[in-house]
């Protein structure tokens, strides 16, 4: 049986949930293993119950799982919440001065009580250490090198006093040592060192945010919004190094405008919101497809309608994004499915959109841009930036009648920058001819509009096919989109009798796909976050393809890979 | 063209389709005019503009000009003047609607960023493009389409609005003294910092309370009296005289840091012109491992 680690740590918000989960995690990683990690807490700054997940393994891990080896209650709330996640044999490790826990006969899980307050306060005189105590004990108890974890917390605390990094390794060495290397509690896993490539643990927001550097974003525009809000900070932080502009919009209505005008002048923008705030967006988002103003625009999917569970994930906007704004024009919509195609995703919305002068969403939600996963480093190697057709002066020195919406074969017409002589024009949210100029013309208004819409022959082309993963040979097949690609992958790992196809790039529609690749609709089933079954939705629209089954879920929480696995015995 | 750069330099084949008389006219005049006295070329300044008829003129003057939505040509004047501080002038254009209407928060933010951009807005006092309406400075009691008992509900005023949120450059024109205005923008352009030009424009169709002669009647140069454009509260005092005599000109001017003096990201060459090429991730990535 292959080595797993499923850890979980739970309290309230304001105990250092984050920090301690993350810490763990980055000491599995060290060892050489992948992890991949996931958290709960609600839309409350203090008071709050936080939970943080960590599943570990030495090879690939794609998701959480619903059973739990070891849990880390810092408060009652944890473990009337989470004990009945424990598998057989699991561990419950909490402090007896502050938790109760009642083990009824049935429930075969080992308790391994810990003076946690005791010897947080003989470190710091308060019970401020307490999670760094409890991660020691865990780590203890997978066996892990405890200089691995002292290398974690000076790192993680860098920022802080000497002081505060000297009382975390101590409070981490007392839980660590709590855990007597006889003792009798054991878990399944030994947190060995293993030899593998180097690798980095980032949230989707972070490999996103890594790809607009590499892609030379250089001004960032948002307002916060859950669960977008990280990206805001991940660029102001890269801000001087990097040599980009960012700002804090005063709504979202102005974070879109401005995102246009930057990229107006010839500088790669970006912009990120989650549902609310791209809704807020939605006018503004045809000005970008009208006037071909090249856009890149993250939304990140939460729970809606409406605020709905701010803090929580969903694929509810798969509808709204690919129908966004009043009027038809095209636009890309790409739902990246890891935070390595996070990463690429984001990189290649920066050429789509500069190529074909359109509006480019990446669509993601809070599962897949808020939860920490391992991946190898991402490089800049091969990264091409391609900017489309950007006329520079010697070129529009030569053009006697510039023309900045020229009717081409392609749909795309070159464009000039603001402060080049010759290439004055009008981007304009009326329709407009081919200079850019107001009009109502019936022949200039239809053939604008083919020319906008005939960009797509080449894109289509362009863009990368569904992916197959899995049993290529099963008959049974789960279809999926954007983050529920992880959950889905760690179910194949157990169970090999199907195969999965996962889209990414939904609009354009991979019509052509769907005809190549004989897929039997009554052996399939749809798996999404959503109430409304929205790709099965897409794919009956764009293929006639009428797929039988779905596997829905609109509860905020993402999907599992034990609840996958149950649902494809059905097919 | 740069050597008898003039008026018509600035001209587009669009012939302006403002009815004859409208205030729009001559701000149009103005605008062009202040452009040539300071020697800018077409290329070298952006236009953005909103939705009205006087942002019909996003076709009659040439320029790079992004013709935006209703309200919002100054959240992407901003942006064009962050990502290309070079730029000879960027020149934000809407109507009252536009401005102290639906885009009325991104004004007072604009104020308060000190962003280096003129605003130009035409004030009519009425929703023109719309055939009419009650604007948000239309005065109290003011009857339109909208409002055929009557406006209840008090104009905003725009000059103290610019006051108490930090804009640094503070005036007010006239469509009837296209001369003056002129010198306005030349002085607004020049400005570094937030601009605001509201500008008394007539709309000789809808608005036949606020027409040319009752503004004649009323207005008078700051210019020609002693005041000076320095001091915030008898700037203040000024924006509020709106009766019998109301002041035309410069209310308050003020020098102090734009949003480009703030950003070391900008000191030696613009956004726009940063190069892409060999960016490094080991920086960025640091923190993962
Ligand atoms: C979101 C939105 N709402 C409403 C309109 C309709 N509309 C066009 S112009 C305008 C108001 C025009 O008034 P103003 O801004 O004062 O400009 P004017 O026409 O007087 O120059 C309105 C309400 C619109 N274009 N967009």
């Amino acid at each position: 049986m292959k080595e797993n680690i499923n850890w979980k740590i739970g309290g309230q918000a304001g105990y250092g949930i984050m920090v301690t989960g993350l810490m763990f995690a980055k000491t599995c990683l060290r060892h050489g293993w992948e992890v991949f990690c996931y958290t709960e807490y609600p839309s409350l700054i203090r008071g709050g119950h936080n939970t943080y997940q960590v599943h570990a393994a030495k090879d690939k891990v794609n998701s959480q799982k619903k059973k739990i080896e070891v849990l880390v209650a810092l408060d009652q709330n944890t473990v009337t919440k989470h004990l009945l996640e424990l598998s057989a044999g699991g561990v419950i490790i909490f402090d007896p001065e502050k938790v109760k826990v009642n083990l009824k006969k049935n429930l075969k899980v080992q308790s391994l009580a810990i003076p946690i307050a005791k010897i947080s306060k003989e470190i710091c005189d308060s019970d401020l250490m307490k999670d760094t105590v409890a991660l020691g004990a865990s780590l203890a108890l997978y066996k892990a090198d405890f200089k691995i974890l002292v290398s974690v917390i000076k790192d993680v605390f860098k920022s802080k006093s000497a002081e505060i990094i000297k009382q975390n390794i101590e409070a981490a060495k007392k839980g660590y040592d709590a855990v007597k290397p006889n003792s009798k509690i054991k878990v399944l896993a030994k947190l060995s060192k293993i030899k593998s490539a180097s690798k980095i643990i980032v949230t989707g927001n972070e490999a996103i945010g890594l790809g607009a550097l590499a892609a030379g974003c250089k001004f960032y525009v948002a307002y916060p919004m859950t669960p977008a809000t990280a990206l805001l900070h991940f660029m102001a932080k890269n801000e001087r190094a990097y040599d980009l502009v960012v700002k804090q919009a005063e709504d979202e209505i102005a974070v879109i405008n401005m995102a246009i005008g930057a990229s107006f002048t010839g500088v790669r923008s970006m912009c990120a919101t989650s549902g609310g705030g791209f809704a807020l967006m939605n006018e503004s988002f045809g000005f970008s497809g009208i006037a071909e103003i090249p856009l890149v625009l993250m939304e990140g999917q939460r729970t809606g309608p409406a605020t709905g569970l701010p803090t929580w994930t969903g694929q509810g906007d798969l509808l709204f994004a690919i129908n966004a704004s009043h009027g038809e024009f095209l636009r890309i919509v790409v739902a990246p499915g890891d935070v390595q195609e996070a990463f690429t995703a984001a990189v290649s919305a920066f050429n789509l959109a500069e190529k074909y002068q359109l509006p480019v969403i990446i669509l993601t939600d809070k599962y897949l841009i808020e939860s920490p996963q391992s991946t190898k480093i991402f490089s800049t190697k091969g990264i091409k930036i391609d900017r489309g057709q950007i006329l520079i002066q010697s070129q529009l020195n030569k053009i006697k009648d510039f023309k900045r919406y020229k009717f081409t074969s392609s749909g795309i017409s070159p464009r000039s920058l603001p402060g080049a002589k010759g290439g004055e024009h009008q981007a304009n949210s009326d329709d407009h001819d081919e200079y850019g100029f107001s009009t109502e013309d019936i022949k200039t208004r239809n053939r604008m509009m083919a020319k906008r819409a005939k960009k797509i022959q080449n894109l289509i082309k362009e863009l990368p096919d569904p992916k197959i993963y899995g049993n290529k040979k099963a008959s049974r097949t789960v279809i999926c989109w954007g983050s529920t690609k992880m959950p889905v992958l760690e179910a194949l790992k157990q169970n090999n009798n199907f195969k999965v196809v996962h889209l990414q790039y939904l609009c354009p529609f991979p019509v052509k796909f769907f005809t190549k690749n004989i897929i039997n609709p009554q052996k399939s089933m749809i798996i999404e976050g959503n109430h409304t079954a929205q790709l099965k939705q897409l794919i009956r629209q764009q293929t006639g393809l009428n797929i039988s089954k779905t596997l829905l879920k609109y509860d905020g929480r993402p999907f599992y890979p034990e609840e996958i696995i149950e649902a494809v015995k059905r097919l | 063209m740069p050597e008898n750069l003039n008026i018509k330099s600035y001209e587009t084949p669009v012939k302006p389709s403002w009815c004859p008389g409208c205030g729009n006219h001559a701000i149009w005049v103005a605008l062009r005019q202040a452009l040539v006295k300071m020697k800018i070329k077409p290329w070298e300044v952006a236009f953005t503009f909103g939705i009205g008829c006087n942002s019909n003129g996003a076709n009659f003057i040439k320029g790079y000009i992004l013709h935006a939505l209703h309200g919002r040509p100054l959240p992407c004047a901003e942006a064009i003047r962050w990502t290309n501080h070079k730029l000879k002038a960027v020149i934000a254009i809407g109507g009252d609607g536009d401005s102290f209407g639906i885009g009325l928060s991104h004004f007072i933010h604009a104020c308060r960023r000190n962003v280096d951009v003129l605003y130009l807005t035409h004030d009519n006092q009425i929703y023109g493009l719309t055939t009419g309406q009650t604007s948000p400075t239309s005065v109290k009691g003011f009857k339109s389409k909208s409002t055929p008992f009557g406006n209840i509900e008090e104009p905003i005023n725009p000059l103290a609005l610019a006051l108490s949120n930090g804009a640094s450059f503070v005036a007010r024109g006239f469509a009837g003294e296209t001369e003056h205005l002129t010198s306005l923008i030349i002085n607004g352009i020049k400005h570094r910092g937030f601009a605001l030009i509201d500008v008394f424009q007539p709309c000789i169709t809808f608005n036949h309370l606020n027409t040319f002669a009752w503004f004649r009647e009323r207005v008078y140069k700051l210019e020609e009296t002693n005041y000076q454009p320095t001091n915030k509260k008898l700037a203040w005092q000024k924006s509020l005289e709106l009766g019998h005599k109301i002041p035309l000109g410069l209310f308050y001017q003020e020098r102090k840091a734009t949003y480009f003096d703030e950003l070391p990201q900008l000191k030696k060459e613009a956004l726009v012109e940063k190069s892409l090429k060999n960016i490094n991730l080991n920086k960025a990535l640091e923190e993962y491992q």
